[in-house]
């Protein structure tokens, strides 16, 4: 297990070093640069343009800028934002938790829906739940994020005015954040109508964020599920006489949970790159809102440092999928 | 009365292209205590003959049987659950493929001790103890370390002893074999053979042999039935079979062992049973038979008499020659 966990760690690596490079140019491929939109309308002279310039060092060839950056990584600085001024690092870690805090219920809504939706989809094949299933797979799978937020917030708040449009929390309730979690800090504020309200705020933003990823499960655990319940060892479990429950939620379910775990991972994923649309849409002040922010006023430390740290995340996460695969999975176990 | 009683025993597979018939008409009555072996090459229906059995088919296969009773029990009318109590426990089934027949996801001892716990609701330290006892049985070196192995971890041979031991941990009346040995060495496969005899004779169980070998069946089974195409072509008692076979294709399958040859070349018999869209209209076996005439190719045979061992044949054979046969020979 420890040499398995080395392994997984020497791959991480060269991906970090990756994400530094494609992080650093690109943002510098897209037309403009910060001093520039910093005056704006008013535009300022081509002197005083290359003195600020240079004051970012942005004046120097790019291999060495990328060099003072590498630098300052190995140094453990993440750059500093050209606009607030604030350490990145600070800055991502500040914003966090409105992230973590939405993809995590996102998340548990795809896994907890998109789970027993593809098992009874799987093992009750062609019946009209299955088709239903699939077919609101296929159109959650389909549909713009932006679109299908806009039209939850119309309905939700517009119409019904069940839902607040944006933020985290109404402006009435105000405390120290502790966990960074609004759902926790309401509670533990202990305000009355908190965390009614924060959970209001959160509601439609993760739905809209599950949707992909529910799909996706949805999807992925009715055919690993139809793949495994015509095995070999589901017919043995079968011929002991178990019950259809145990047949199905214990010796299927295990099987079928392994390319399930794999796909959860990397949906996480894709949930980081689907919270820059919903943080945007719903206002909500995270990491997604704050990357978008970045890109448009060219901060380019604060890219650079933001996308190092998201992919940081993702690794992590995938990381840690990686081991669960290992512990439900047997073979993998001792293959070292 | 017979431990297992089958009469006209039909199953049906919905396809694509229709229903297609894997098993026609097969009856089979089986006493305590007896063994009773099925030959015929792949795609005979014998499996799935006693899959149908066992409630084991998947949605899209239709069983259909005049009587199908295990112990008195009717088989076709029984509830699920109450089906449920007597697969795994009074009848077990052994596969073909033990590396794949077993859970990957869970060890030996907890696959072993499964059928203890639902069966007879054992305690935790019970079903340990029996665990044990069983791959001792079946003949497993330190059966305590291996309750922890998973199966990925054992060899063929071992997994196909810990599915027979799993097969037998409730002291079944009825043991289903289904190729047990195919899919293994050859010295490991007269080990399994030996191991599955011994404890029909412990355990008096009766015992269904599935195979396409006929060594197998030479060694061990009491009577024979011989299944072609779905069909049941032959039934026999072992010495009768093997002495004088009544179905030419009985005939062909024993002059295709090594040791009964009596030319250089081993003879074989030529193609292969038909599938779902190539099913004759007359004999089955017709297009393979050497001694087919229009009267095969044209009209289903019916069974012979008892004497005959019941071979669905229009010229059954009577010392290697075929009965009734036609002096104009007017072969197809």
């Amino acid at each position: 297990m420890f040499a398995y966990l080395i392994r997984k760690l020497g791959v991480i690596a060269p991906t970090f070093f990756g994400v530094t490079l494609v992080a650093f140019v690109f943002i510098r491929l897209l037309p403009g640069d910060p001093v520039l939109l910093m005056a704006g309308e008013r535009g300022m002279t081509e002197e005083r343009h290359a003195k600020l310039m240079a004051e970012f060092g942005f004046d120097k060839p790019i291999l060495v800028q990328y060099g003072v950056y590498i630098q300052d990584l190995f140094s453990g600085d993440f750059g500093t934002s050209i606009i607030t001024k604030q350490p990145v690092f600070k800055e991502f870690f500040t914003l966090f938790p409105a992230t973590m805090e939405l993809s995590f219920v996102a998340i548990c809504i795809a896994v907890f829906v998109g789970l027993p939706a593809g098992m009874i989809a799987a093992t009750k094949r062609r019946s009209v739940f299955d088709h239903v299933v699939m077919t609101g797979a296929l159109t959650g799978y389909s549909m713009p994020i932006f679109w299908w937020g806009l039209l939850l917030i119309i309905f939700f708040s517009g119409i019904l005015g069940w839902t607040p449009v944006s933020g985290r929390i109404s402006l009435l309730y105000y405390f120290e954040p502790v966990t960074g979690f609004m759902l926790i800090d309401s509670l533990l504020s202990g305000q009355s109508g908190a965390f009614k309200s924060a959970l209001s705020h959160l509601i439609l933003p993760s739905i809209v964020l599950a949707t992909i990823p529910l799909a996706v499960i949805a999807r992925q655990t009715r055919s690993a599920m139809l793949e495994v319940l015509s095995e070999d060892y589901v017919r043995t479990a079968k011929a002991k006489g178990l019950g259809r429950g145990r047949v199905i939620g214990m010796h299927a379910l295990r099987n079928a949970m392994i390319p399930v775990i794999t796909v959860i991972g990397l949906q996480v994923g894709v949930l980081f790159a689907g919270a820059i649309l919903t943080e945007t849409i719903f206002s909500w002040p995270g990491i997604g809102k704050w990357m978008v922010d970045s890109i448009f006023r060219r901060d380019y430390p604060s890219v650079q440092g933001g996308l190092l740290l998201i992919a940081a995340m993702v690794m992590i996460v995938n990381l840690v999928v990686d081991l669960l695969y290992g512990l439900i999975n047997p073979q993998i176990r001792h293959r070292d | 009365m017979p431990l297992l009683e089958i009469k006209n025993l039909s199953v049906a597979f919905q396809t694509a292209g229709g229903m297609f018939t894997a098993v026609d008409k097969v009856s089979l009555n089986i006493d305590p205590g007896e063994i009773v072996s099925v030959v015929g090459e792949s795609g005979s229906g014998k499996s799935v003959a006693m899959l149908a059995l066992m409630g084991l088919l998947p949605w899209t296969a239709k069983v259909t049987a005049d009587v199908l009773k295990f112990d008195g029990k009717d088989l076709t009318t029984i509830s699920k659950k109450n089906l449920r109590s007597i697969i795994g426990k009074e009848m077990a089934m052994i596969f073909q493929e033990p590396m794949t027949s077993l859970n990957p996801c869970f060890t030996v001892g907890f696959q072993l001790s499964e059928a203890l716990k639902i069966h007879f609701g054992m305690k935790r330290n019970e079903r340990r103890e029996r665990a044990i006892e069983l791959l001792d049985q079946v003949g497993i070196p330190e059966p305590q370390k291996r309750l922890s192995a998973f199966p990925h971890q054992l060899s063929g041979g071992m997994n196909q002893r810990v599915m027979i031991a799993m097969a037998i941990s409730c002291n079944p009346r009825l043991l289903i074999a289904d190729e047990p040995t195919t899919a293994l060495d050859v010295t490991i496969q007269a080990q399994i053979l030996e191991l599955l005899l011994k404890l029909q004779q412990e355990k008096q169980m009766s015992l269904v042999l599935i195979t396409h070998d006929m060594g197998v069946v030479a060694e061990t089974a009491e009577r024979v039935v011989v299944q072609y195409a779905g069909q049941q072509v032959e039934k026999q008692n072992i010495k009768g079979l093997f002495t004088e076979p009544h179905h030419p294709y009985t005939a062909a399958l024993l002059d295709s062992l090594p040791e009964r040859a009596k030319t250089k070349k081993l003879p074989s018999i030529l193609g292969v049973v038909p599938g779902q869209f190539d099913k004759p209209k007359g004999c089955l076996f017709a297009p393979r038979c050497k001694y087919a005439t229009s009267l095969c190719t044209s009209t289903p045979p019916e069974p012979a008499g008892t004497d005959m061992g019941r071979a669905l044949c229009h010229y059954p054979l009577k010392d290697g020659k075929p009965t009734n046969y036609p002096e104009q020979e007017e072969v197809a």
